[in-house]
């Protein structure tokens, strides 16, 4: 077995390393933002369809109401999820989801790992799934889950999706309490040894009074309406007879960003939130109903 | 006798799943076989983390050969006939015998091989289980909790053959996940399999489960000196999510313990699982606590119990910071929140609830020795800390952390507690508040919350109850009798209805007042119009005419006042129609669920049934009382003289009634008998000296001794009713009169026709 991770990034690349030997495809993060790695499309989009899926990939997280100006040893606006989705999950995806937890370190014949049922669901793309919360020494470590609806569709075959949050992951393998102590490279490199501060926290200052003081809430609100007005118009396109699912559901990420930076600046009623959540639902089923179309035609 | 075990092996289970499965597992084991004619001699099933487990004794290789007969067309029916039955029956009709002139078939039926029924019964017991939810994965159909990896089947040391969505039965199990190598291992009788469990670090009965854990419990804590702070909910949940549970004793850091306990405890057991432990003897926590680990560890636990205190330490810092910026805020901005929290969509918001809660509050507190303003400061108070951060994260904090930071706040002492101890008792087991102060606080909180449901109409229904109004209830008459107050129930449910409707009203009023306005702006209706339209319908419409429902800045003073006037006299008309047909009935149906659970109370105390209905039947609606009665009554009954009196009560009832199906009965009291019948005397003078000293007591609540003026009645009772004709045409009236006379003071004290006997 290949020496543990001791950095940050050696273990993204351990686990990197780990699925692709398992045959998943090694993606790189979608280039629009997202509040959570399943938002992905190789996530969301390519779980719907019967085609087979594997793939595992890192994917920023933004969520600009968790933003604490650097101030908080946990809590981030911006931070990693390494993410798997297996379609069909394999019927030995526990036992490879635990080998990947060996591969970074963790012994299992020491530690106290446990399923905890979690039913995980995310309204805003109409998808549910059931699953556990994974907990190393009484510590969250993933979530696992089976995916059952997406954007109010059935998932057939059933996808399997492992999320790691990779910085919480970090501090537990590496016992660091302060996320921007992290090592980020290797400790001993010697072009110079960084720390996850080093490399994020300016970012995390500057996003963070962005989020809740910088944006202008009239411009956010714009910009959601003209995203939402634009994806029924995208959909309408095609090209080969294709319909352009795929830049249409880029749209509808961003809407559901800016909608998140809309409510951390304050901006969204209680009473309005669901009604903005329902409208970003309709869009991501239209998208999901048109992708499940192309892949059964296909 | 052939044993049968089945094991259905999955992914991890939810723990909260596990008992109900077992039960559901058993039950639909058991009408499966009795459907086939078994009955086992032992049934027993197992639920754990990742396997249901049924194990049957005494069941027989094949079923019993039965020998049906099965009867025909008659003789000379038409072919059809004849057609049809035998191939419905799978027979030919020289196989058939003429009896009676029916056709007759006599059938061996033989007995299928239990095997046979064994498989279909896995099949449909998986494919129809009952999980509160459940799922598919990978390619299939079938549905589990989780994915079903494994079934091990065996009857009588023998795999019974047969695949459910592509799982093979086998005689194939497997141990923990870490601890036994996760070697299959075969299994072909249940010894073996408990053998192999074991072996491979399985506990396999729940009851074990929570055994071991409790037992590795107080060991830790012996050694270290300390006592485990039991939770029976925790214990059995985290009974269902080890197979293996191992409990490891952490340190958690000193500093925290100046957090409330309550804090502690819940952050502990609600994220984390843990249990708390204590000095012995001591009421605050010590600073350690326990998981339940599913693995023997290497290294004894040490990584398992450093990474847990580490994860604590998080989580306490977190209401840390909670607590800090809580008081950092304070009461006032609390209260300044809950004009955004809604209670209900149909009773406003929990601002408006405190300002009833507070009313009532006020109401109460003479009643029960509280001061007045105290009481109103602390109903005032006890809901701010529902926008408190600390009960934010924590929501079964509500009231705990009110009371604490109360004190905190250097608030009055009592009115500290009366937050703290609001929402109490919060089931049969918790304890009632009994400082004046608590009680008046907690009686309007629970009171209130009964008023407006029902107002609404959302009683419980059956088993129903998303509101806990039973539990409610249940509370108003535990803190009542507790304390030992007496007072009148419906004045004050009706006093808080009556509140609930002027704020319904308000807002009637506003939208009608805004409505008219709209209107007459827009033109749409006249002066006069609006005047014509003063019904009910009409005004309505008015008032949904503008949606915002906005009175606009420009309208002129004279429409205002004439809006104003419209609308106060639509409010005034709809409030007594809406007290009439909807509160009035609804505070009756409240006092009648008030009475039910009483009667549940006190049954449950073993008072007779039936005494209760008797007393019941009076219309009291006050609980001290009832009570009194139902003691008092209780009491008599079981006297000779009581026994005796009831036996005169019915006769004389009887009588009454019988003669009142002729026709209406005579009133009026009864004249003075003429002085040679001396029963009749006897119990003339007997009425008439019960009168007064039964008033007395009557009016002094003294029920015992209302009871024992009765008793004065019994002689002279029975005598009657052994000496005197009472339809003797001359004097049937006044004698009829006289056992009303007898009937009416004793209904004084309860309705002895509803006793039993």
């Amino acid at each position: 077995m290949p020496a543990a991770p001791k950095s940050f990034q050696s273990l993204i690349l351990t686990l990197h390393n780990y699925w692709s030997e398992k045959g998943c495809v090694i993606l790189q993060p979608h280039d629009v933002e997202v509040g959570a790695g399943t938002l992905h499309p190789a996530t969301v989009l390519r779980a719907l369809g019967p085609k087979p899926w594997n793939a595992a990939y890192v994917q920023p997280s933004r969520r600009p109401g968790d933003g604490r100006y650097g101030e908080n040893p946990n809590r981030l606006q911006h931070y990693y999820q390494y993410q798997v989705i297996l379609k069909p999950n394999p019927a030995d995806m526990q036992d490879l989801y635990l080998g990947s937890l060996e591969a970074i370190g963790l012994d299992l014949r020491t530690h106290d790992i446990r399923f905890v049922e979690d039913d995980w669901e995310n309204p805003t793309v109409g998808a549910w799934g059931l699953g556990w919360e994974v907990w190393c020494d009484g510590m969250e470590v993933s979530q696992y889950t089976y995916f059952q609806q997406v954007g109010g569709l059935d998932v057939s075959p059933v996808a399997g999706e492992l999320t790691y949050g990779l910085e919480r992951l970090a501090m537990y393998v590496f016992g660091v309490d302060n996320v921007y102590d992290l090592p980020f490279n290797d400790p001993d490199s010697p072009l110079g040894a960084l720390t996850y501060g080093d490399v994020f926290l300016a970012n995390e200052r500057q996003q963070s009074e962005a989020n809740f003081h910088g944006y202008d809430v009239a411009v956010l609100k714009q910009q959601f309406e003209q995203m939402e007005q634009q994806v029924p118009l995208m959909l309408a396109r095609s090209y080969k007879n294709e319909t352009l699912v795929l830049p249409a559901y880029d749209m509808v990420l961003k809407a559901s960003h800016l909608f998140n930076l809309m409510n951390a600046r304050g901006a969204i009623a209680v009473a309005e939130r669901a009604s903005y959540i329902g409208r970003i639902r309709d869009l991501c089923k239209m998208c999901a109903q048109k992708w499940v179309e192309l892949q059964e035609a296909a | 006798m052939p044993q049968l075990l089945l094991e259905l092996f999955s992914e991890e289970i939810p723990a909260r799943m596990q008992g109900q499965a077992a039960k559901d597992l058993e039950r639909l084991a058991r009408e499966h076989l009795a459907a086939a004619g078994f009955l086992p001699e032992a049934l027993k099933t197992f639920a754990g983390p990742r396997r249901l487990t049924l194990v049957a004794e005494g069941l027989p290789l094949a079923q019993a050969d039965r020998k049906e007969e099965l009867k025909g067309p008659r003789v000379g029916a038409p072919q059809q006939a004849m057609d049809g039955f035998l191939r419905k029956a799978g027979l030919t009709q020289d196989q058939l015998v003429e009896q009676n002139g029916v056709w007759m078939a006599f059938v061996e039926k033989k007995g299928r091989p239990t095997a046979e029924i064994v498989a279909e019964m896995v099949e449909a017991i998986v494919r129809g289980f009952p999980w509160p939810k459940s799922m598919t994965w990978g390619t299939g159909k079938l549905r589990w909790v989780r994915p079903l990896k494994r079934i091990l089947c065996v009857l009588d040391r023998e795999v019974v053959p047969f695949a459910i969505d592509g799982i093979q039965s086998g005689d194939v199990s497997e141990g923990h996940r870490f601890m036994g190598e996760a070697k299959p291992f075969v299994a072909k009788d249940f010894d073996e399999y408990a053998a192999g469990l074991e072996a491979h670090f399985v506990v396999l009965d729940v009851e074990e489960r929570k055994a071991r854990i409790l037992e590795g419990c107080k060991t830790l804590c012996f050694a270290r000196h300390l006592e485990l702070v039991e939770d029976i909910g925790l214990l059995e949940e985290v009974a269902g999510l080890a197979e293996w549970p191992t409990p490891v004793l952490g340190d958690m850091d000193p500093s925290f313990l100046d957090l409330p306990p309550e804090v502690i405890r819940t952050s502990m057991r609600t994220h984390q699982k843990y249990f708390a432990v204590r000095k012995p003897g001591e009421a605050g926590l010590a600073p350690h606590f326990i998981t339940v680990a599913n693995i023997e560890a290497k290294d004894g636990g040490k990584v398992i119990a450093a990474g847990n205190a580490k994860v604590l330490s998080s989580r306490l810092s977190d209401a840390r910071f909670f607590w800090d910026e809580d008081v950092k805020t304070g009461f006032e901005p609390w209260l300044a929140k809950l004009d955004g929290v809604t209670f209900h969509a149909k009773l406003g918001t929990m601002a408006q609830r405190v300002e009833r809660i507070v009313a009532l509050a006020g109401e109460i507190a003479p009643l029960v020795g509280a001061d007045v303003d105290k009481a109103k400061e602390a109903a005032r108070l006890a809901k701010a800390d529902l926008t408190s951060q600390m009960v934010g994260e924590f929501p079964e904090l509500q009231g705990i952390m009110g009371g604490y930071y109360a004190r905190h706040f250097g608030l009055d002492p009592e009115i500290a507690a009366a937050i703290q101890d609001h929402y109490k008792p919060q089931g049969p087991s918790d304890a009632v508040p009994t400082a004046p102060l608590s009680v008046a606080v907690a009686l309007a909180d629970k009171l209130d919350t009964l008023v407006g449901f029902f107002a609404i109409d959302e009683k419980p229904t059956g088993s129903k109850d998303p509101f806990a109004l039973r539990r409610a209830a249940l509370g108003v008459i535990r803190i009542i009798l507790e304390s030992g107050h007496a007072f009148a129930l419906s004045d004050l449910l009706r006093g808080q209805a009556a509140l609930l409707l002027r704020a319904e009203m308000q807002e009637v009023f506003n939208s009608v007042r805004a409505g008219v306005v709209n209107a007459q702006l827009a033109a749409r209706v006249s002066d006069a119009e609006v005047q014509l339209a003063l019904t009910d319908e009409a005004l309505h419409a008015f008032a949904i005419l503008d949606v915002a429902a906005t009175v606009p800045d420009s309208a002129p003073e004279a429409i205002l006042v004439a809006a104003e006037r419209i609308a106060g006299a639509f409010v005034d008309q709809r409030s007594g129609v809406e007290w009439r047909n909807a509160y009035l009935p609804a505070m009756d149906h409240l006092l009648a669920f008030f009475a039910d659970r009483l009667k549940v109370t006190l049954k449950d105390q073993g008072k007779r049934h039936d005494l209760v209905d008797a007393v019941f039947a009076l219309g009291d609606d006050d609980l001290v009382r009832i009570v009194a009665r139902v003691e008092a009554l209780d009491g008599f009954l079981k006297t000779d003289d009581g026994k005796t009196l009831l036996a005169g009560y019915k006769r004389a009832a009887n009588i009454l009634k019988a003669e009142e199906k002729k026709g209406a009965l005579p009133e009026g009291e009864p004249e003075e008998p003429a002085a040679d019948s001396a029963a009749e005397v006897g119990l003339y003078q007997a009425l008439r000296l019960l009168k007064a000293p039964l008033a007395e007591a009557l009016a002094k609540e003294d029920f015992t001794g209302a009871m024992a003026q009765l008793a004065a009645l019994r002689e002279p009772v029975d005598a009657y009713l052994d000496g005197v004709f009472v339809n003797d045409p001359e004097h049937r009236d006044n004698r009829l009169k006289t056992l009303a006379a007898v009937r009416s003071a004793m209904g004084q004290v309860a309705d002895f026709g509803l006793v039993a006997g």
